[in-house]
């Protein structure tokens, strides 16, 4: 039997991290199918077909397919499931709100969140904000599963010619009504997939204090992040908490400034690749996962980096 | 209107929690437990609702072991009217929750039901969801913002991009974040009154729904610790590590 990946994109084009989902639908797999629902959603489509390792796209449209609700969605999907042993998609907040309900009618106790693939029954997930990994074996014939698409790489774009199936849409369900979609928009590269990300907690003291983050993430080109106290101190939008209440990011380089690291902060970072803590007490947890530490005022330090970043001939972009 | 909430029993958030040798799970023999956070701001939004005039009766509910009414109990202590404990034994997955929870929607006929958008012991965040595709009722996930405009609510979800705003009619499903409101502390009096509030106990066995686990926990393990790192004297020193060392600048 085949797998079945449920595409994320936004109608135009596919959400990057469709393609680290599909990498971790293709290992449960050999044969990995991928359906597209949405309205005039063709560019994204062909986009998806272009995936080597995706073998056939299911293409759904409908007007009451624009905007991704879930009521709508799980239908669809639900209708076809009989020809799949999984069905996937990612562990975002459109895959959390969408996979449940596709399980609870298919009767499957779904798998969520898994950062590897063990087996096809068999997956590693995180349990308690990641402060513990669970190796747990799906017992259900029929696999719902979301996947953490950090914990996967992305998967070769071009290439492939999958064919692409268009099928019939299903029934609206009228008791739930898209409203409207305020995304914030940003020339910074995402939190969630930025190469270097810069955050800062309540040791920034204000709002406007964390401009200094703001330069420091200009002169990297990373993304701003903050942990969950200076989102609750008003210092910033909650769409740059990163934590086991924000985004999981696992970036190149995280530069914590004025972070204590709490255990939900630590939760959403901590996997990063590279460390970086500036805090003037020498005792904060955030030094335990840091791997270059530096004890230090940041109202000193932070213009410090600035000027020692300036001497620099190049910074990887 | 009748709303139900929906309460968990959990390791308290600020516990640093440990895994059994064994590795069969976590312990949990005395640990500090306390209700999963976002089940408090389910809970304070119900009973702001209803101090608004908007709502009747604000129900807990629990599914989980006896001592899940301590988490019951609290709930009344700040302002639930009545509350129920569906007993069980030993983990119950998400979906055999939501199969419990209709029995119990189905008995006590809620307008609305809320609960937390996610347990913060086995981070599924599926509840609520599996309960509205039972039910065949709207869900409105992650919501930071909830308006009731008569039979309808307007809700704001937190989503990846920023923020939604959709309508759903009543009945429906609510999962809440933590943005919600500021969940209130209970007052000594309150709590006293709440031991005098009266909780229904039902054995899961009795509502018909098999909740014998699908998902078998093989192992739970410490997570690879990281490397211990180093401490740096100078910003100097730091950037020279990044670009030299570490080669990320």
């Amino acid at each position: 039997m085949s797998v079945l990946l449920i595409a994320e994109h936004n109608n135009q084009d596919l959400k990057p991290f469709t393609l680290n989902a599909v990498t971790a639908a293709a290992q449960m797999g050999e044969d990995l199918h991928s359906i597209i629902i949405g309205q005039k959603c063709g560019e994204a489509a062909k986009k998806l077909s272009e995936l080597p390792l995706v073998k056939k796209v299911i293409q759904v449209e409908a007007a009451h397919y624009e905007n991704f609700v879930a009521e709508n969605f799980a239908p669809v999907i639900i209708k076809l499931a009989e020809n799949y042993s999984h069905i996937v998609c990612s562990a975002n907040t459109f895959g959390k709100n969408l996979m449940p309900r596709i399980a609870a009618c298919l009767d499957t106790s779904q798998v969520s969140d898994i950062i590897k693939v063990i087996s096809p029954d068999t997956f590693l997930r995180p349990i308690y904000a990641g402060n513990a990994f669970a190796t747990v074996k799906s017992k259900d014939t029929k696999k719902c599963v979301t996947i953490r698409p950090t914990s996967f790489d992305p998967c070769e774009s071009s290439g492939g010619s999958a064919s692409i199936e268009k099928i019939e849409p299903g029934e609206e369900f009228n008791n739930t009504k898209f409203v409207k979609r305020e995304e914030i928009k940003s020339d910074r590269p995402e939190l969630g997939t930025a190469r270097v990300v810069v955050s800062g907690g309540r040791g920034m003291q204000s709002g406007d204090n964390f401009k200094l983050i703001t330069s420091l993430a200009d002169k990297l080109n990373a993304a701003i992040g903050a942990s969950r106290a200076a989102v609750d101190a008003g210092y910033i939008g909650n769409d740059h908490q990163v934590g086991q209440t924000g985004k999981v990011v696992v970036p190149d380089l995280y530069i914590a400034v004025g972070i204590s690291g709490a255990i939900q902060h630590l939760a959403g970072m901590k996997e990063s690749k590279v460390i970086v803590a500036i805090n003037k007490d020498g005792e904060a947890p955030i030094f335990s996962v840091a791997d270059y530490g530096l004890e230090a005022d940041l109202f000193e330090a932070v213009p410090q980096f600035l000027d020692e970043l300036n001497k620099l001939n190049t910074i990887q972009k | 209107m009748k709303i139900l909430v929906a309460v968990k029993r959990v390791i308290d958030y600020n516990v640093q929690i440990r895994v059994k040798e064994d590795k069969t799970g976590v312990v949990t023999d005395n640990v500090k437990m306390s209700t999963n956070p976002p089940d408090d701001n389910a809970i304070e939004e119900a009973v702001k609702i209803k101090e608004a005039g908007k709502a009747t009766e604000v129900i807990a509910v629990s599914v989980g072991e006896e001592k899940a009414q301590e988490t019951v109990r609290k709930a009344l202590a700040v302002g639930a009217d009545k509350g129920i404990l569906v007993k069980t034994d030993g983990i119950v997955e998400p979906l055999a929750v939501s199969k419990l929870l209709q029995k119990i929607v189905e008995k006590e006929k809620p307008d609305l039901v809320f609960m937390g958008k996610q347990a913060i012991d086995d981070d599924c965040n599926q509840t609520g969801q599996m309960l509205s595709a039972l039910l065949n009722w709207p869900q409105a996930t992650f919501a930071s913002k909830i308006e009731i405009k008569d039979k309808k609510l307007e809700v704001t979800r937190e989503i990846d991009e920023g923020l939604e705003t959709i309508e759903i009619s009543i009945p429906a499903i609510v999962t809440c974040d933590l943005r919600l409101n500021e969940p209130r502390y209970a007052s000594l009096p309150n709590i006293m009154k709440a031991k005098k509030k009266p909780i229904e106990q039902i054995n899961a066995s009795d509502l018909g729904v098999d909740t014998s686990p699908r998902i078998e926990h093989i192992k739970v393990e410490e997570p690879p610790k990281r490397k211990a790192g180093i401490k740096v004297s100078s910003v100097a020193e730091l950037v020279q590590k990044l670009k030299n060392e570490a080669k990320v600048i």
